[in-house]
């Protein structure tokens, strides 16, 4: 009997809990606003299920309701990917070592 | 056009950008480096998405247009954003991964056939189920980050908001939404579906308003957590590995992120997100002992004269710090001061502020090097050698009373030693106790100096007298 791809899912989920628990460790304390909005951005991958609905009409149905949902998620997504990284990378900049600065 | 497998490898790759991206925030060198590295992985997953669908209709057009508009929103905020709102910006975006969340799972419901899933009214199982609880952690996520936002932001208050059996109520609703999953699975009925989503928005507010602004870190970093799981439950629901590995790095980042947050100020878990922490503050002996005991307090000029004389000063920043905006003065005095050859620190108690790293975002803003300033353990033993403490903002995490009184509220809370400095300078607006409710002895020690003033004001003061 083959395996269900579900139980594949499952494993790639758990072990990348585990990536993250070990990673997430790591970060150094006064990184962790960073951290947060990175995180942020990340989990805005979403967009590809955003993108995928907002496609799914056919060209005569381009509004269709769940195309409407669609775009919608892909307004929000794309505000926090650009923000998200964009304001991280604007307070990673910040972070300077002594004698670093001019 | 590319087939199914080389996609499903590409959002492997992005994957694992992700967590170089999170590796990389291991110190602050290699970190822009991982930020890029994360950017190139959200890259990857969307070009692939849009490949792999391969219909290039109109939508295509509108897809660009909205991704634009989102992007054009998104880059105006980062830049424009003032790093003291840091909190409020990040509980935000938090919200914004919850709805966009309920409106992929909504959209999958809607038309399951784009997305593999079966047919309307014939969802497969496990994806009716993957999707109905990323539907209602989105929703929660949702809603709960919109109450964070408003209190962090001011519009709504900080106080803890309670009433008579809100923990039953929270229990029901939490019961409800596993049957209504339960019947939305037996049944499909849309309109199952629709009250999923209404009462996880009820339970996202219900479960932030009791919780008072000082726990606000272990919100934010909870609401983080949530967000993480709400885009892992979507992936499963759309068999997306970019996504499934995405929400489990941002799900355990959110989760470590609550469980430092809670330690650093002795509480457990539960008790914060049963909050009212605070909301029956001023313990009855407040009121009669504040007269009682001999404060002194003192101006500018006692200030500067002290640290003028001293050899080492620590300066224990607080929330009080970004509330005055007083990140740039605290710098200019520490130059002033390090032109004299005194030595200057920095002491950060993990839950300073409004979200974790929250202070020390604000010092990186104002040009502190990041190697001046210090973590609680790494720093707590030079408070005993230090001539000068300078406390500006914070309150309850100097206070000795976590180790001293077992009665304490925050008795066991791991706090800054500052007691054991030679004289401790205290920049506070009032003798008002902090967020624990609780007098700080710290007031009343023989060594404490209170500057009664306005953070901001009081620093640009002994700058003036440092002259």
């Amino acid at each position: 009997m083959d395996i269900d791809p579900f139980i594949f899912r499952l494993s790639i989920f758990i072990l990348s809990i585990f990536v993250g628990y070990y990673v997430v460790w790591s970060v150094t304390p006064s990184l962790h606003t960073p951290l947060m909005s990175v995180t942020n951005a990340i989990s805005s991958v979403i967009i590809v299920g955003a993108i995928i609905a907002a496609l799914a009409g056919s060209s005569e149905k381009v509004f269709g309701l769940s195309s409407l949902f669609g775009y919608a998620a892909i307004i929000l997504a794309a505000i926090n990917i650009f923000g998200g990284f964009l304001v991280t990378q604007r307070m990673l900049q910040m972070y300077k070592k002594k004698k670093d600065k001019k | 056009m590319i087939s199914p497998n080389l996609s499903a490898v590409f959002y492997l790759i992005s994957g694992i950008l992700f967590i170089l991206a999170l590796r990389g925030l291991s110190s602050p060198d290699t970190s822009r480096q991982g930020n890029y590295l994360g950017i190139a992985g959200m890259i990857i997953a969307i070009l692939v998405t849009f490949l792999s669908i391969g219909n290039f209709s109109v939508s295509l057009v509108y897809v660009f247009v909205f991704l634009i508009i989102g992007g054009a929103i998104g880059s105006f905020i980062a830049f424009r954003i003032p790093m003291t709102a840091m909190p409020e910006l990040v509980a935000g975006f938090h919200s914004l991964v919850g709805l966009a969340a309920v409106f992929v799972a909504i959209a999958a419901f809607l038309s399951p056939s784009v997305f593999n899933l079966g047919e309307v009214g014939n969802i497969k199982l496990a994806s009716l189920i993957e999707m109905s609880i990323g539907v209602a952690v989105g929703a929660i996520t949702f809603s709960g980050s919109i109450i964070a936002f408003l209190k962090l932001r001011g519009i709504m208050s900080g106080a803890p908001i309670t009433f008579t059996g809100q923990h039953y109520l929270n229990l029901i609703l939490g019961v409800a939404i596993f049957l209504l999953v339960f019947y939305l699975c037996k049944t499909q009925t849309a309109n199952i579906f629709w009250i999923l989503i209404l009462i996880s928005f009820l339970v996202g507010v219900l479960l932030i308003i009791p919780i008072g602004g000082a726990d606000m870190p272990v919100v934010i970093s909870m609401l983080n957590s949530y967000s993480g799981w709400a885009a892992a439950g979507i992936g499963f629901t759309l068999e997306n590995t970019a996504l499934i590995i995405t929400g489990a790095l941002v799900g355990s980042s959110g989760a470590i992120l609550s469980y430092i947050m809670c330690k650093a100020m002795n509480r457990s878990f539960f008790s914060v997100i049963l909050g009212g922490f605070g909301a029956d503050s001023s313990s009855k002996d407040t009121n009669d002992s504040k007269e009682q005991k001999p404060v002194k307090s003192g101006n500018a000029e006692d200030a500067a004269f002290l640290m003028k004389n001293a050899s080492s000063v620590i300066i224990v920043p607080g929330y009080g710090m970004a509330v005055a905006q007083a990140q740039h003065a605290l710098r200019e005095m520490v130059d002033k001061l390090k032109k004299s050859d005194i030595k200057v620190t920095y002491a950060i108690h993990p839950v300073a502020g409004r979200m974790p790293g929250h202070m020390n975002v604000l010092l990186a803003e104002a040009n502190v090097p990041y190697d001046e300033v210090f973590e609680l353990e790494d720093i707590n033993n030079d408070f005993a050698n230090a001539d000068v403490a300078f406390v500006i903002g914070a309150n309850d995490v100097t206070n000795p009373v976590a180790k001293t009184d077992p009665k304490s509220p925050i008795f066991g809370m791991p706090v800054l030693d500052v007691e054991k400095s030679k004289s401790v300078l205290f920049v506070k607006r009032s003798l008002s106790p902090g967020y624990a409710g609780i007098d700080n002895e710290l007031f009343y020690k023989e060594n404490t100096l209170m500057l009664f003033a306005d953070a901001k004001k009081m620093t640009e003061d002994i700058v003036k007298n440092l002259d």
